[in-house]
Formats: structure tokens, C-alpha cells, sequence
């Protein structure tokens, strides 16, 4: 298999070094994938949507229809895994470990017995060990600054390098942190399974509400001018406006998308203390 | 040769993806753990990206955010093409880069459904036990 494996590759990577030699030089600017498109969005990106931020403006305005169908793609990648691990491969363990803050004794249930959530007492795995202080509160530090960056990308997302897919991965970046720094129940205590699946739709329900609001008002799917009289704008700067709904849509999705991802993955659906 | 080696340099951006993709081919074919498989297809993604981010350089030109243009008012302001990196490959890329992500989440899950049933991540001990049932 090995050797078979080797051949393929090597024949593979030979045709592709023959192609390279039809394609253009690196950093051509007369490159044909530089020369047809591109330079329309370029030149007329300012006029058509007062956006200075190109990338931002291909993304969800000219493009809107390919990442509206991208962010559906990674809302239904979360659910896969929501229903793989969560659903179909659930098994509740049969004892069940709790630990009473103040004394640290841990008292151990069989099979059905539950203690009533309170105060004193909280839920651990039979593998506990006490998370780090120094790491624990160096993490609560920076948690609220990576989320108040998170945000200025998302807002910024016109004007610098930024928008809703990074934005959101810092934002779910951030609540990652806390699961890792704490344990995964104390993430999922603050971020709860139901709100993270409802954000999660609700994201994608924003940006294809958008283009179904411009449907409704008598224009294309996604073109954001038919917004105009609703804004109280001209048309051009509705599509920014336009763009910027739609990025934080694109972010709501990312940021829950990539929560529950972790979540579903790291503790193999079972929910408990995780990694 | 002594015209080879400048086509080899002009052209450096192709070798690289070229290698890394070839690293995460066989990586897929020929490893026999599942997550090391899941690691190649991340690799061959990332040669993916790296190609078509490097398509779109052009020498000389600066970022795709249009510079001096903040506002209303100075839409006519003249743009030149040639000025700034084609945005194209970036924005194709950025979509990519999570979606990327998302697949390596159900490619992981999958191999976690696959330990549970077979109690490895081999893929030859978990054929045997498919072809003893």
C-alpha cells in the first residue's frame, strides 16, 4: 500500500509540475486570474458601495450569494456533529462523581441517583484534577478583551482587514479559551447547548432574511440598495449598511458553529469536563 | 539548465504548494491511522490555499483596502488596478479557511463514532473486524 501510495504521488506531483510550467510567474500583475475580474472590483468597488475594504465588499456583497451558501455549509457541519456525537452516539456513565466545594470530599452515586444542582456541591468526572489557578486567572483576564477585539473586527470589518468570519472565530475562540482554561461544564453553565444551536440558525436566518427582505422589496436577492428607503440612505450606502447586517450574521454563525463544534468533539458528546 | 533556473525561482510559489500537496496525498493513501488520514486532508488544504493566495500577489501592490477613500464624497477619487493585490483569491480563501475547519470537525467526529464501534483508529484492524462480522 505504502509503495502504490508513493507511485500515485509521485505521478501526481510530476503532472503538476508539468502544468506549472504553462502557469505565470509569481507576483504577475498581467497574470490572467489579475487581468479579467478583479480589476473591476478594484476600481469600482468605491462607487458602488462606499466600501474601502475590497475583500470585505466582494465578500458579501458581489459574492453574497456564495457565503450565504458557505455559512449554511458550516451551520450544517455543526449539526452533523451535534447529531453524531450527541444524539446517536450518547451514553450516560453509571456512576456519577460529585465534589463538595468547601470540604473538597467527593462523593460517589451508583446508577440513577442524582444530586439536586446547588451551591455546595458540583458534578466531576472520576479523572478530576483541580484546574490551575495561575492559568484560570490568566485567562479570566484576557477573555473579555479578546471578545471587545472580536467585536471591533466584526464592526471594523469596512475599514480594515476584518469582518464576520474572523470576528466570529475570536469569538468562539474566546469562549474555547474558557473551556480549556476551566473545564467544559463551566463554559457550557455560561453558553448553554440550546442557545448555542438557536444562535447558531439564527445567524444563517439573518443573512438569508436580508436577501429575502430585499426579495420583498422589489429587488434582487441579496442586492442591499432595495434597503435604502428602510435605512433612511442613499442606495450606495445601504449596500454598506447591507454588508454589515450580513457580517454579523456570518459571525453570530461562526462564533456558535465553531463553540459547539469544540464542545461536541472534545468531550465526544458526553458533555462533561472535556479536554 | 542555465535558463532552468530562473523559470525554477520565478515560479517558487508552484514548488512549494506542489510539495505540500503531494505530502498530504500520501499522507491520505498510505498512512494507516485515521487521524493521521484527517491531518493529510488538512495539509492538501492548506496547499490549496497557499496556491491561490499566491495567484493573486501582484509585485508592487499593497493590500485590497482602498487607501485615502474613507466616506462619501470621494468616490471620485481614481483607482488603479495595478495598485493593489487581487482580492479575489482572498475572499474565495476566507470562506474556505472555515469551512476547512467546520470538515476537519466532521472528519474528527466520524473517527470518534469509528473508536467507539471498533475500538481502534487502524484501518487495517478495523477492516479485519468489518470482514470477521
Amino acid at each position: 500500500m505504502k509503495i502504490i501510495g508513493l507511485i500515485i504521488t509521485i505521478i501526481t506531483g510530476a503532472f503538476l509540475v508539468y502544468a506549472a510550467g504553462d502557469f505565470p510567474a509569481w507576483a504577475d500583475p498581467n497574470s490572467p486570474a489579475s487581468t479579467y475580474l478583479s480589476p473591476y472590483y478594484i476600481e469600482k468597488t468605491i462607487e458602488d458601495t462606499s466600501v474601502p475594504n475590497i475583500v470585505t465588499a466582494v465578500l458579501a456583497d458581489y459574492r453574497g450569494f456564495d457565503t450565504m451558501f458557505e455559512t449554511t455549509v458550516i451551520f450544517s457541519a455543526g449539526l452533523v456533529c451535534f447529531i453524531l456525537l450527541r444524539i446517536i452516539g450518547r451514553k450516560e456513565p453509571e456512576t456519577r462523581h460529585y465534589r463538595h466545594i468547601l470540604t473538597g470530599v467527593t462523593v460517589r452515586l451508583k446508577e440513577g441517583r442524582k444530586i439536586t444542582t446547588s451551591e455546595d456541591f458540583e458534578r466531576i468526572d472520576d479523572l478530576w484534577t483541580p484546574p490551575d489557578l495561575i492559568i484560570k486567572t490568566g485567562c479570566r483576564l484576557l477573555i473579555p478583551f479578546l471578545q471587545i477585539f472580536a467585536l471591533y473586527v466584526i464592526a471594523h470589518g469596512h475599514y480594515s482587514p476584518g469582518g464576520g468570519f474572523q470576528g466570529g472565530v475570536i469569538l468562539g475562540a474566546s469562549i474555547i479559551l474558557m473551556s480549556i482554561s476551566h473545564d467544559l461544564r463551566t463554559s457550557v453553565e455560561r453558553m448553554r447547548e440550546k442557545v448555542v444551536a438557536i444562535l447558531c440558525a439564527v445567524g444563517v436566518l439573518i443573512y438569508a432574511g436580508t436577501g429575502a427582505l430585499c426579495l420583498l422589496l422589489g429587488a434582487n436577492f441579496l442586492d442591499y440598495s432595495a434597503l435604502a428607503p428602510m435605512l433612511h440612505v442613499d442606495p450606495i450606502a445601504a449596500r454598506s449598511h447591507g454588508i454589515l447586517i450580513v457580517e454579523i450574521g456570518v459571525g453570530i454563525a461562526v462564533m456558535t458553529t465553531m463553540i459547539w463544534i469544540y464542545t461536541n468533539i472534545s468531550s465526544a458528546g458526553k458533555y462533561n469536563q472535556g479536554l | 539548465m542555465a535558463e532552468l533556473i530562473p523559470t525554477i525561482i520565478a515560479k517558487y510559489n508552484y514548488w512549494i504548494y506542489i510539495i505540500l500537496m503531494m505530502i498530504g496525498l500520501y499522507a491520505m493513501i498510505a498512512k494507516n491511522n485515521l487521524v493521521k488520514k484527517i491531518v493529510g486532508m488538512s495539509i492538501f488544504q492548506t496547499a490549496i490555499i497557499l496556491f491561490y493566495v499566491s495567484i493573486g500577489v501582484k509585485k508592487g501592490a499593497t493590500i485590497p483596502i482602498l487607501e485615502g477613500v474613507h466616506g462619501h464624497g470621494a468616490a471620485h477619487q481614481v483607482v488603479h488596478a495595478a495598485d493593489y493585490v487581487n482580492p479575489l483569491p482572498h475572499v474565495l480563501m476566507l470562506t474556505a479557511i472555515v469551512v476547512g475547519v467546520s470538515t476537519l470537525g466532521v472528519a474528527l467526529a466520524l473517527a470518534i463514532r469509528i473508536y467507539n464501534r471498533y475500538n481502534t483508529l487502524e484501518e487495517d484492524e478495523i477492516l479485519a473486524q468489518i470482514r470477521k462480522e
